[in-house]
């Protein structure tokens, strides 16, 4: 495949100029892909890391819940919790990696400081009390999981996207160009061969005659 | 630019109840498509996360899909008290897929 061009010079040299051109955004996307794939690979082994790690705990919440609803009655569960005295107050805002925006979290424990138990203790059991703890325990890892991922999940698009373009660039692009600048300058170098022949003709037979 | 915003999470009552405590809102639903009407309405308001029990996300995936693109709210896959179906997991080797080209995790050829 060529791109439609007259073969001559001033197409030519503005053919030669887009295929420089071309090359400098090709490596420029490149080395963003680059970039961009590292910092991707960097997200996905902290999420893996923190992904098991936030398992397991919750694994643990999960059973200490389901101690502490053994011992208490469903009432008294559903009413100890309904007034929360702490609670985590999340904050946001975009980073930019890249040029991919993602979102960053930032938490901060709001209440009464020291005591994350929403209840009295008469009621209640120390499962709960437990349980609670550990879930406060988890959930700010949690937060962060949720950033990672969803940053991953940005990325990911971006890298996509960077990738076609790469590859648009490097497979179609540039091949193109460069096929359409050598046959312009075959056919220019056609083009003079000729106009040199028809010169030497000519002297030929202009000496033929004898002028 | 900094911007307060809730967290949620979407699951069966046992599991999630406790996160109440924490000031965590709380939407128990009893299958996918009742979380998916949730995760709509919710999707609108100011949440920054939200958190879905595995057990119902399965259904969810379409309504989650929707949030993909955008920065917030992200969305976390948990386990409910059951285990994991492993649907998260899933979701991670979907990402890696898309942007390795091909699936680095569990070493099959990719889609592309």
């Amino acid at each position: 495949m060529e791109i439609k061009a007259s073969p001559n010079r001033m197409q030519l040299l503005m053919l030669k100029r887009r295929l420089t051109m071309a090359r400098r955004g090709h490596k420029l996307l490149k080395d963003k892909r680059d970039e961009l794939m590292r910092r991707f690979m960097e997200l996905i082994d902290r999420n893996r890391e923190l992904r098991d790690e936030v398992f397991a705990q919750l694994n643990q919440v999960y059973q200490g819940f389901l101690v502490a609803r053994g011992v208490m009655s469903p009432q008294m569960l559903e009413e100890a919790i309904m007034f929360p005295k702490e609670r985590l107050a999340l904050s946001a805002r975009e980073e930019n990696i890249m040029s991919v925006r993602v979102p960053r979290f930032e938490w901060q424990k709001e209440g009464e400081v020291g005591d994350i138990y929403p209840y009295g203790y008469a009621h209640t059991s120390a499962e709960l009390d437990r349980a609670i703890e550990a879930l406060s325990e988890v959930l700010p890892k949690m937060i962060e999981l949720a950033a990672l991922e969803k940053s991953a999940e940005l990325m990911a698009e971006e890298i996509e996207k960077t990738r076609r373009r790469v590859n648009a660039l490097e497979h179609v692009l540039i091949p193109r160009l460069e096929e359409t600048i050598k046959f312009i300058t075959m056919k220019l170098d056609e083009t003079e061969r000729a106009t040199l022949t028809r010169l030497m003709k000519i002297k030929d037979m202009l000496q033929a005659r004898g002028v | 630019m900094m911007s307060m915003h809730r967290m949620a999470v979407i699951g069966d009552h046992d599991s999630i109840m406790g996160f109440k405590a924490l000031g965590v809102s709380v939407f128990p639903v009893r299958d996918g498509q009742e979380g998916a009407a949730v995760l709509r309405q919710i999707g609108k308001e100011d949440y920054g996360v939200i958190f879905i029990t595995e057990n119902v996300g399965e259904e969810m995936l379409p309504v989650v899909q929707e949030f993909a693109a955008r920065p917030l709210p992200a969305i976390l896959y948990i386990p409910n008290n059951q285990g994991s179906t492993g649907i998260g997991l899933e979701k991670i080797r979907r990402i890696v897929e898309r942007a390795v080209g091909v699936d680095i995790l569990t070493g099959k050829e990719g889609s592309q």
